[in-house]
């Protein structure tokens, strides 16, 4: 049995790459310009940030939850980060990083709480603070738009500068996947996010502080959700009240693709990353291959839709497998 | 590990009459008004009343079907996007010459086919949650709609259709005499047959609803199609009073239709709560919308109002039956179903 799960997430894996590679190559065939250096360069850049919202998505949905306020707390973040930068020119990037994440904090924080300690459904709450904050950023901003002449150059280079030749966003996200690749594999509070997952009671009988676990997840969600709004932000050099509407869609998909099983408990940062790059190419090179863009949404849904029914179906076949070795 | 009491309350007593979640409501809605109408001046008089709710009737045919989604301990986040789709396809069809009787036929079957759909999604595909499902279905029906209309508006509906949505039989505006129909016909399906006690059963424990004999999954299927038919109803009075039609219309009303529900004391855990609940909570919120509106409060501070009182709803919903019902909240439900396919539990 354990050999044949390992098996089949592997094979899920493999194809997604090989997935990956036929698309590009397809769109190679169309589009001569697909796979040059600098367009990887500028889709890898597109895509860093979805990568950094996907791991906190994926811990979120690993506890059975998930999470539709962070379109909002983008939008929120990026617009404080964004009028801080008016109010003071000089204020250091790091510091605007910083205060991004820490509103993103309060809103995570909060939702962990009425999550973990009063038992809310994780998407009525989500879906609550998801109109809350997209309220406060009206509110903060008094429905005006913060344009790129206003922010200093240090803000906006954040996103748009490179070390070593390679673009800071990159560097982010690749900084994050590792950082958290860690924390879910190798720390103790890690592995107990998928325990609350994969069995709340069991989780519970065996002394893990599951509430605590399931607010955690949120607060991380929260921050990275912060970090990702000053990014964006910097990047577009634009901060609007309705920035990032309906962006939690594009992560819990990237989420969901690379293998994270709705139901909780299952999960990997190698299939979440192949997840993310796969989306990253599905919404950022449709317009290079002469597909309207009006085609992304309906085609997002459907790649959504496949990515869990293959779920189900690879592991019923599993289970099937696992019952006949088990019959005499 | 979940412990759930039915209790059997034959005994009428004045204190259960009166300590319940319906009155609180009234309550709230007595409040409501009484503070429009120091607001303004202009707020109390018959005909405000009688026209008002023509301005949120529309959505309000969604909160029947998402009250039962929600008893089912279920939720749909599609109900948006089926609107919007179906009102597109049908000004399109129009205006490519379908008679409009024809279109409105196709409205309604549209939106109709979207609920089967879910429905047949989540029946086959048990181990797939609901919020997954029409997560998805949300995000290809919205995604439909502007392939058909990329980024226009489609409209030019001949003179009798906006009939539909301002037309009045007498003083009472037609939306209302329509909306009532439906709400009496929910109202008795839930209440007063044997698919309304089923439903409750199998929302207060699917798998013992199962066991005793009820068909889980063509319930799953019947309410995911009225589902659908409601949201086509939905579409045909948003499409008239609006007299044009564009693929991001309906956007975020199912936060607004779960919100209603919620607050009218449906729990999300499933298997509690009334359709009195919810018809009173459209009207708190139309009239709260109504009376903000009259002040000038801006558009953002009613998404703030909304998102708080669904959050503030389901806080005092959760405390209230604490000791009743105590599960493991995080997790949903459904899980417990997965694990007992016909194919897993052959041996």
């Amino acid at each position: 049995m354990r050999r044949s799960s390992s098996f089949s997430e592997s094979f899920r894996e493999v194809g997604l790459l090989v997935f990956i590679v036929l698309l590009c190559v397809v769109f190679q065939l169309r589009n001569h310009n697909f796979l040059t250096i600098s367009n990887i360069r500028d889709m890898l850049a597109d895509t860093a940030i979805l990568g950094i919202l996907s791991v906190g998505m994926m811990m979120v949905i690993l506890t059975r939850g998930i999470d539709l306020s962070i379109g909002s707390t983008i939008a929120l973040s990026g617009m404080v980060s964004a009028l801080t930068v008016i109010a003071f020119p000089h204020i250091s990037p790091l510091l605007s990083l910083l205060e991004g994440m820490l509103v993103g904090l309060a809103a995570g924080a909060l939702i962990g709480l009425l999550v973990a300690r009063f038992n809310v459904l994780p998407i009525i709450a989500t879906l609550g603070f998801m109109n809350i904050i997209r309220g406060v950023t009206y509110l903060v901003s008094k429905g005006e738009w913060v344009s790129a002449y206003q922010m200093s150059d240090g803000f906006k280079s954040l996103a748009t500068g490179s070390f070593l030749g390679v673009g800071n966003l990159i560097i982010i996200a690749v900084v994050i996947f590792i950082a958290f690749y860690y924390f879910i594999n190798h720390m103790r509070v890690g592995r107990q996010i998928y325990a609350v997952g994969s069995n709340p009671e069991a989780a519970d009988i065996s002394g893990i502080p599951r509430r605590r676990v399931i607010w955690l997840v949120y607060a991380i969600m929260g921050i990275l959700a912060g970090l990702a709004g000053v990014l964006w932000v910097a990047k577009f050099a634009s901060a609007q009240g309705d920035t990032a509407t309906g962006y939690e869609l594009s992560v819990i998909a990237a989420a969901v693709l690379g293998g994270v099983s709705i139901s909780g408990g299952s999960g990997k940062v190698s299939g979440l990353i192949l997840g993310t790059i796969l989306l990253g190419i599905l919404n950022n090179a449709l317009p290079l291959i002469h597909i309207s863009p009006f085609w992304q949404q309906a085609i997002q849904g459907f790649v959504i839709l496949a990515a869990v029914l293959t779920n189900v179906v690879v592991k019923r076949n599993n289970q099937r497998i696992a019952l006949r070795r088990r019959a005499i | 590990m979940i412990d759930r009491t039915i209790r059997i309350n034959k005994s009428w007593s004045w204190r259960s009459f009166f300590f319940q979640w319906e009155w609180l409501l009234v309550l709230i809605f007595i409040a409501v008004n009484v503070v429009n109408t120091t607001l303004s001046p202009y707020y109390l008089n018959v005909d405000t009343f009688l026209q008002m709710p023509m301005t949120f009737l529309d959505k309000a045919f969604l909160v029947l079907p998402m009250t039962m989604v929600i008893i089912l301990g279920n939720i749909d986040i599609s109900v948006g996007s089926t609107v919007a789709l179906s009102a597109v396809v049908m000004a399109v069809a129009y205006n490519a010459g379908l008679p409009m009787p024809l279109a409105v036929v196709l409205c309604l079957c549209v939106a109709t086919v979207c609920g089967l759909i879910n429905g047949l999604l989540m029946t086959r595909f048990k181990e797939l949650s609901a919020v997954i499902v029409t997560l998805a279905t949300m995000i290809i029906y919205r995604g439909i709609a502007y392939v058909i209309l990329l980024d226009q508006a489609s409209g030019k509906f001949p003179n009798w259709y906006s009939f539909l949505g301002w037309g009045s039989v007498g003083p009472v505006p037609l939306v209302v005499i329509v909306f009532a129909v439906c709400a009496v016909g929910f109202g008795l399906l839930l209440h007063k047959t044997s698919f309304g006690r089923r439903l409750y059963a199998m929302g207060n424990n699917a798998t013992a609803a199962r066991y005793s004999g009820v068909k889980n999954d063509s319930i799953i299927i019947v309410v995911s199609v009225l589902t659908g038919l409601m949201a086509g109803f939905t579409a045909l009075f948003l499409t008239s009073r609006m007299g044009s039609t564009r693929p991001n219309v309906a956007q975020g009303y199912e936060l607004d239709v779960i919100a209603m529900v919620v607050l009218g004391g449906v729990s999300t855990a499933g298997g509690k709560g009334r359709i009195a609940g919810p018809l009173l909570a459209i009207f708190i919120i139309g009239f709260l919308n109504y009376g903000l509106g009259l002040v000038n409060v801006q558009a953002q501070v009613l998404l703030i109002i909304v998102g708080l009182l669904l959050i503030v709803s389901v806080l005092i919903l959760n405390v209230r039956f604490r000791g009743k019902h105590r599960s493991l909240a995080p997790t949903t439900v459904k899980s417990d179903t997965a694990g007992e396919r016909p194919g897993g539990t052959v041996s």
